[in-house]
């Protein structure tokens, strides 16, 4: 993570669960997060892995990630080319695996508001600014805990790295 | 002191004063990892530890593709046997136990004031016992089972209080629905649920796992009940452990309180494709069905088969109906009282203890444009395998009568 976000939007609605962006009936099977990208939000809306490009980001309502605690539903996400995701409020496992895949989940119900699909935004995570065609909004900085996780790329790096 | 349940855990396991908001890293009593811990061991080796470094906390339970369907879970579950034996874990449940959840319960893992996490979302279940336990992800498991270690946020907590007697052919699933339906499906997001009231004092230990179940359906980290003499009567000569009751004290500081009266709460009915598109039974009545399924870890319980036994009694279904008891005992326990023969003599399907058809898997999976009346605790879309299937969710009760009419009926009105 270099502290930056840039990149298009794809945004979507209220509880989206994770049984539609990663099905269970992949949960048990063996995947590389590459062939687990190829699925990412796969019930939601198919089109999604053929239109998303590296380094888009994800804007979504409340409760994004409710349901499962499939840690895929973050990394399918991630592998998809998805940077960042910015939400009304996120499930806790959710936000949880996000962070621990070192994908940013950022709270921030404004932003959302006023962020259309296709546009442009920037996340600056040092300072806690995200910066849209409608104006700027601020998000509170994580704390240390999570922002060393994130600095990592995720918490097994985090971990191999302390160990 | 002004500390809730929650706050005690951490204060007690960080050995800190911490309160909501803090963050912590703390060790786990216990971590549970199912079929995924054929992924999990995965990812521990790519952290590069050669050992878990406390094995005696590991338990693992082979409950969601079982007897494996197809080659992939086969392969997946070898991996975990070879792993078990190569890290001596002693906590093993191998595909004939039954459900996770259940498991964990039934072994006396679950006890009260421990700190239990498992990558299973509805790892909530065992507050019902007074513990701390939630739900985290796999990439998690895998760094307690390397170090021992975790991060953990401490959540506010909302109290939500259930008084009344419980009216005839209501049961805990349609208040744990009730709730959902009113309070939302991230009505408790990040937060903890404590559930309190003399409904709850009056419920058993299997009673109250149901609402504990249902609580990570309101996003909640955990779905605590005060541990009491029901709980400490279970716990006798099953629990693993010395325990030690932790409560919320009487001036602690609740983020938010509801309050229930029973005697409110009709039969239940969850709607397609969320749990909290709550339905009096009235409003459904008459929608057709398909199938039916009563078990899983919401109500795969003794009392749950027994209470769809009762319904169908010298009676024949009208659809498919799948039975789950929730683990070997209490498939042994519904084979010794008759209500295995009671449902099987109605033209039931009984499936082994597992998840089965649950999460979609295998065992029942549906067809596009059918229905599924079950006991489970979700009906996302694409939930049981089939994106353009419905599921419809509620309690042993009127799913059984619904397997018999093939229709969704209200109980009272049968009566
Ligand atoms: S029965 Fe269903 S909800 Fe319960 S652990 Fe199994 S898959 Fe999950």
């Amino acid at each position: 993570m270099n502290g930056k976000f840039e990149g298009k939007v794809w945004k979507y609605g209220d509880n989206i669960n994770t049984d539609v962006i990663f099905p269970g009936k992949y949960t048990y099977q063996k995947m590389e997060p590459e062939e687990m990208a190829k699925h990412a939000l796969e019930d939601l809306d198919p089109e999604f892995v053929s239109k998303v490009s590296e380094g888009d980001i994800l804007v979504a309502g409340k409760n994004f990630g409710m349901g499962s605690s499939r840690e895929q539903a973050a990394i399918a996400i991630k592998y998809a080319g998805i940077n960042v995701i910015i939400a009304r409020s996120f499930s806790r496992i959710y936000f949880r695996n996000a962070i621990n895949a070192g994908m940013p989940a950022i709270i921030a119900p404004d932003a959302v508001d006023a962020i259309k699909e296709g546009d442009k935004v920037i996340v600056d995570m040092e300072n806690g600014k995200i910066i849209t065609p409608k104006g700027e909004f601020t998000f509170p900085s994580y704390p240390a805990t999570v922002m060393n996780i994130l600095k990592k790329g995720g918490l097994i790096n985090f971990i191999k790295a302390n160990i | 002191m002004r500390k809730t349940f929650v706050e005690k855990v951490f204060s007690n396991k960080s050995g800190k004063d911490v309160r909501a908001g803090a963050i912590v890293s703390v060790e786990p009593d216990y971590v549970m990892s199912h079929d995924n811990a054929a992924a999990i061991s995965g990812t521990f080796k790519k952290i590069g530890v050669s050992r878990i470094k406390y094995p005696e906390r590991v338990v693992i339970i082979l409950d969601h593709e079982v007897p494996a369907p197809k080659e992939s879970s086969a392969i997946n579950h070898k991996e975990i046997r070879n792993f078990v034996k190569e890290q001596n874990i002693q906590n093993f449940f191998d595909i004939n136990h039954g459900i996770c959840h259940q498991i964990f319960t039934e072994q006396g893992f679950a006890m009260p004031g421990k700190l239990i996490v498992g990558s299973d979302s509805h790892t909530t279940t065992y507050g019902a016992l007074g513990a701390l336990s939630a739900g985290i992800g796999r990439s998690e498991v895998a760094a307690i089972w390397a170090t021992g270690e975790l991060w953990f946020s401490v959540p506010e907590t909302i109290k939500i209080v259930i008084n009344g007697i419980m009216p005839k052919y209501i049961t805990p699933k349609d208040i744990a629905l009730y709730i959902i339906g009113k309070i939302g499906s991230d009505g408790a997001d990040y937060k903890a649920v404590e559930f309190s009231g003399d409904t709850i004092n009056r419920m058993t230990v299997p009673e109250r796992m149901v609402l504990s179940n249902m609580a990570a359906e309101m996003g909640a980290k955990c779905g605590y009940t005060p541990p009491d003499h029901n709980t400490f009567d279970y716990l006798r000569g099953r629990a693993k452990s010395e325990y030690e009751s932790l409560y919320s004290d009487e001036d602690a500081v609740f983020s938010n309180i509801f309050k229930f009266n029973v005697e409110d709460v009709s039969p239940s009915v969850a709607k397609p494709h969320t749990v909290d598109n709550l339905a009096s039974i009235k409003d459904v009545e008459g929608t057709k069905i398909d199938q039916a399924l009563i078990g899983t870890c919401t109500n795969g319980r003794l009392e749950d088969l027994r209470a769809a036994a009762e319904v169908m009694e010298g009676k024949k279904v009208k659809v498919r109906t799948l039975i789950i008891p929730a683990s070997r005992t209490v498939y042994k326990e519904a084979i010794k009282s008759g209500i295995i023969e009671t449902l099987v003599d109605s033209g039931a399907i009984i499936l082994n203890p597992g998840c089965g058809p649950c999460l979609g898997a295998h065992q029942g999976v549906m067809a596009p444009g059918e229905v599924t009346f079950s006991t489970a605790n979700r009906n996302f879309k694409g939930r049981m395998g089939c994106r353009d299937a419905e599921i419809y969710l509620g309690s042993p009760v009127t799913v059984a009568l619904a397997a018999l009419t093939g229709e969704i009926t209200d109980p009272r009105r049968e009566s």
